[in-house]
């Protein structure tokens, strides 16, 4: 086992964010010709109005339903790509093969307007959800969640596979059936494994549903691009756009807590590496202690 | 360690009795991985409370005929009876067919079995390990699989260690929890699989005596293990396999010390 030399990735993670801050005001100081309109910029952070409101709201609550769902496909997509039944197998590798084989932008429009269009299902609303439940809103949730699940098809799989096979057949031996052992016994020793890389997927999904611009749903980019295009913040594309930076930030830096407040709750009564800090998480880059050894868990 | 003044068993509720008086009979098993052909039509009966120690030079079978007695592996032909029912088949014009999931569990439920490497579940405490199964599978209720699930754990000594999870306990302490935990079931045969191969040197003492105990209390056990000690106190009989068929067998003082077998004296002389 080789020791590794502590790095200081984290410090230069901050200098290179405040270096991009300052160039950011320094190039606002500049004479140029552009009115710059901070108070734009500053009323869309601490004063929003009711769209930009909408904006996040949507942007979340379709985050979540469709990582929601997307785990449960994950979960069904994994399970269904280890059955021995042939056809089950089979329709669970299409499944997979086809949305991660296809750009996310054409699955929307696909199920958007393609459905509708042709007649097949024509997204109408749901009444008492109101923004919610408009048609453009519910295929956007289901377009990001069988994509999703795709992606999850894998990891929960491979969360599965890193599970002893002891586990299965000491739960087998003492007479659980192969659903009570996935279950009782192997998801949740799995869930441990696939926590992480889910946590990286919600990080994603929370950017991506951006895309869904696609089909003119309202949330936080849509929001913001709207009122560069009209009304009295019309054409002031840099103050608008980093606002929505920020308001995009402000989402995955919460959930980047969250995360790590349940990787810590996961990690009770087991050994193993700690879980990296928020500092790590947010810039991406690990530092590790010279006497922290990386270890191998579990058996003895 | 082992609390001495009641039996193991007692916290089960006694000696289960199974309905036969011969509790595991093998008829001519053949079992192929691909294309090597690993059991060679072993045959074997164990009568109930019977103690039946099998040995054997690696790779003669002996972990793959444990694991086909509750069908953990498939057997290509041949017949296992545990209590007068067939193991893991139907049978239908004298076709084996593998029998429904639903009842295969079932059947394992009467058939405890010990491994190697414990896998007891680690995401569990001890006792919660023990109360898995009694409470999921058998849908016996909390209060009673606890109760049961303390009593096993102090008939094997590990009473203190209920709250502890695997990675914090010793290999003697894990195996003695898989122990506990198998006896949960109440079943009418216990499979032990090199249940000690895998301990350090001063933990197995602890192992093997759960094991005496359960034994003497007439507990119906077929072991793979090559501890000599415990086999010639507690076994009823020896089996020796070899190259996927019985070759020997017969009780430990015959089998030990006039081996009529070329390979049997061969194989003890290397082991002692």
């Amino acid at each position: 086992m080789k020791q590794l030399r502590p790095r200081s990735g984290g410090r230069t993670g901050l200098v290179l964010t405040a270096a991009v801050l300052v160039a950011l005001l320094a190039a606002g100081c500049q004479p140029s010709t552009y009115q710059y309109r901070w108070d734009f910029f500053f009323d869309s952070i601490f004063r929003p109005d009711g769209l930009i409101i909408r904006g996040v709201s949507l942007t979340l609550y379709i985050a979540v339903v469709s990582q929601v769902i997307g785990v449960l496909l994950g979960v069904l997509g994994a399970l269904g790509k280890m059955t021995k039944a042939p056809y089950l197998r089979g329709l669970a590798e299409f499944y997979i093969w086809f949305f991660r084989g296809t750009p996310l932008l054409v699955q929307i429009s696909l199920i958007y307007f393609g459905l509708g269009v042709t007649g097949l299902y024509g997204w109408p609303d749901i009444g008492p959800l109101g923004e919610f439940g408009k048609g453009n809103v519910q295929a956007g949730i289901f377009a990001l969640a069988v994509n999703e699940g795709a992606y999850m098809s894998e990891i929960v799989r491979a969360g599965i596979l890193s599970i002893d096979p002891g586990q299965m057949e000491a739960a087998k031996s003492l007479g659980m059936t192969y659903g009570q052992a996935m279950r009782r016994i192997v998801l949740p020793q799995a869930a441990r494994v696939i926590v992480p890389p889910l946590g990286n997927e919600f990080n994603n999904m929370l950017k991506t549903t951006s895309l869904l611009v696609a089909i003119s749903v309202p949330e936080l980019y849509v929001t913001f691009s709207r009122k560069n295009a009209s009304g009295s913040t019309v054409f002031h594309p840099f103050e608008l756009f980093l606002a929505a930076a920020v308001w995009y930030l402000l989402l995955t830096t919460v959930w980047a807590l969250v995360q790590a407040r349940i990787e810590a709750r996961l990690g009770r009564g087991v050994g193993g590496e700690a879980p990296p800090s928020l500092r790590e998480r947010l810039f991406g880059l690990r530092t590790r202690r010279p006497e922290e050894v990386p270890t191998i868990s579990g058996g003895r | 360690m082992l609390a001495p003044d009641r039996p193991i068993l007692d916290a089960i509720g006694g000696v289960p009795r199974p309905a036969t008086d011969v509790v595991v009979e093998a008829v001519d098993v053949h079992k192929w991985f691909g294309r090597l052909h690993v059991l060679k039509g072993t045959s074997l009966a164990v009568r109930r409370q019977e103690v039946v120690v099998m040995i054997g030079p690696s790779g003669s079978g002996k972990t793959t005929f444990l694991r086909s007695v509750n069908h953990l592996e498939r057997i290509q032909s041949g017949r296992i009876f545990v209590n007068g029912h067939l193991i893991g088949y139907r049978e239908e014009n004298g076709r084996l067919v593998e029998d429904r999931e639903r009842n295969i569990a079932r059947q394992r439920q009467e058939i405890g079995m010990v491994f190697q490497r414990f896998n007891l579940f680690p995401h569990m405490t001890a006792l919660e390990n023990v109360i898995e199964a009694p409470m999921h599978v058998r849908k016996v209720d909390a209060a009673e699989a606890r109760e049961v699930g303390l009593a096993l754990l102090t008939r094997v000594g590990l009473a203190h260690k209920a709250g502890s999870y695997p990675a914090q306990l010793s290999g003697g302490q894990q195996q003695r929890v898989a122990i506990a935990r198998a006896l949960a079931m109440k079943p009418a045969l216990m499979l032990f699989d090199e249940p000690t191969s895998a301990l350090d040197p001063e933990m197995i003492g602890e192992v093997l005596d759960v094991m005496k105990e359960l034994a003497r209390e007439g507990m119906t056990m077929i072991v793979v293990s090559h501890e000599m000690g415990f086999a010639r106190e507690a076994a009823d009989r020896m089996v020796m396999l070899d190259d996927g068929v019985v070759i020997e067998e017969g009780v430990p003082a015959s089998f030990f010390d006039h081996p009529t077998n070329e390979r049997t004296r061969a194989f003890l002389s290397k082991l002692l």
